[in-house]
């Protein structure tokens, strides 16, 4: 692309990309994103012509991360948002949109989604290193049959790339594949290896199977990197430590990292580390604000989470209003010893319209 | 067979693409045939074939047939 907003954006953004993805503190941090996320947004307001009629009237530099403009995430369930040539798509994402929901759609050019791969690599290399190891797969191969891409099979194609012989640990029919990982188990015992899975199928078609039958496994040298949301376990009131303290007993395993990330931002994302915080790598950030009034919220307040990632340009991404709640627990200073912002998330906002939000706060 | 021979027969064999497609411009992405999927079995097809193991960084990168070369050499593999 020759665009001049573009081909700046990517000479900052190389630059930004090839430094420690953990190394910035956050003063340094916010502005070099500042002039990167600059660039996305008059980039986007010359191209799609949807972003345009929303923000034609937004000054095209800010001061501070947190006065750029944000997309409330339900519109990519609503519209088309497209920044490039629809012949520029090689892929369409579709969200994994609850019965009688739209699915969201993100159209993902080549640069973009090669831009999330490498970020991805760099941010999960934080957690598992650099090497790939025998990887075991916490859900059906049926998943990546399906004709459209769903975010599901999406998230398991990125996540493969850390793994090698990959092994599926799931049946189609989701129950536990008792052979093939026990087959796994014995192959790979005492050694370094790599499960992935989301949050309530790890839960409910691992950790509740194993117990269920009384295997145990020796995965002791293991790391297990898990995704999805809460939600569904917080319902059976099954918290992050109760999730451990099981997976532990029936595995052997104690690395285990959370990550929060969206359909919507590929690459971004925010992963938990050894002390429980999730964090935000170099080319994402995360502002949380108050449902009512949007203000940026401190420290130890929760609100609604807003994501920032310098990753995508086929679609106008960049700045999103999320529909789930958290609290901002600091910067820089996390125990780990990454730099940048970390956080926990609250929860999902019920599902309603913002002037439901009333409700929720009550709650909390 | 040579290298260079071992390394299109890796991309006919993982991608199943003819032989002449295999020049080193090739670019990941860009055939229907070489997308996600078929890279990783790319990359198992050529770790086998040149007995190497490849970290993410290798795979990442390996996004043309040139760049494969360049990532052997690294593996004292020359083309």
């Amino acid at each position: 692309m020759t665009d001049y907003a573009l081909t700046h954006y990517e000479v900052l953004f190389a630059d930004y990309a090839s430094q420690p993805v953990f190394g910035f503190c956050q003063q340094d941090k916010s502005q070099r994103l500042r002039a990167i996320l600059e660039e996305l947004h008059r980039y986007h307001l010359s191209h799609c012509p949807a972003y345009h009629a929303l923000f034609a009237n937004m000054p095209v530099s800010f001061d501070d991360e947190d006065q750029l403009p944000f997309l409330a995430v339900r519109l990519f369930k609503l519209m088309d948002l497209l920044s490039v040539p629809k012949d520029a798509v090689f892929r369409e994402l579709r969200s994994s949109g609850t019965t009688g929901q739209t699915p969201a759609r993100i159209s993902l050019d080549r640069q973009t989604s090669a831009r999330q791969s490498r970020a991805l690599v760099s941010i999960m290399q934080s957690f598992i290193g650099k090497q790939r190891l025998p990887m075991l797969i916490i859900d059906s191969p049926d998943v990546l049959k399906k004709p459209h891409l769903s975010a599901r099979g999406a998230g398991i194609q990125g996540m493969a790339f850390f793994g090698r012989e990959h092994t599926y640990a799931l049946n189609s029919d989701m129950s536990l594949n008792v052979d093939a990982v026990r087959d796994f188990a014995n192959k790979n015992r005492g050694k370094p290896v790599l499960l992935f899975g989301f949050t309530f199928m790890v839960w409910l078609n691992f950790v509740k199977a194993l117990e269920h039958t009384g295997d145990s496994l020796d995965f002791s040298q293991g790391v297990l990197i898990h995704s999805g949301g809460w939600k569904k376990l917080s319902d059976q009131q099954v918290n992050n430590d109760t999730f451990k303290k099981r997976l532990t007993s029936v595995t052997g395993i104690t690395r285990i990292h959370n990550f929060y990330g969206m359909a919507e931002q590929v690459g971004s994302v925010f992963v938990e580390c050894e002390h429980g915080h999730l964090h935000a790598p170099s080319l994402a950030d995360v502002i949380v604000r108050c449902p009512y009034s949007l203000v940026p919220l401190p420290f130890g307040k929760t609100g609604l989470i807003q994501v920032i990632s310098a990753i995508p340009t086929s679609y106008p991404g960049f700045s999103i209003l999320t529909e789930d709640m958290g609290t901002l627990l600091g910067e820089d200073d996390c125990a780990c010893g990454r730099k940048g912002r970390y956080f926990s998330i609250a929860g999902r906002l019920p599902k309603t319209e913002m002037r439901g939000c009333s409700d929720t706060a009550g709650q909390s | 067979m040579d290298n260079q021979q071992k390394l299109v027969q890796s991309f006919v064999q993982a991608l199943g693409v003819e032989e002449g497609q295999v020049t080193d411009q090739l670019t990941y992405n860009t055939i229907k045939e070489w997308d996600s999927t078929a890279h990783m079995i790319l990359i198992s097809e050529i770790e086998n074939t040149f007995d190497v193991m490849l970290d993410t960084d290798d795979i990442i990168d390996m996004s043309t047939v040139a760049k494969a070369k360049e990532i052997l050499a690294n593996y004292d593999i020359s083309f």
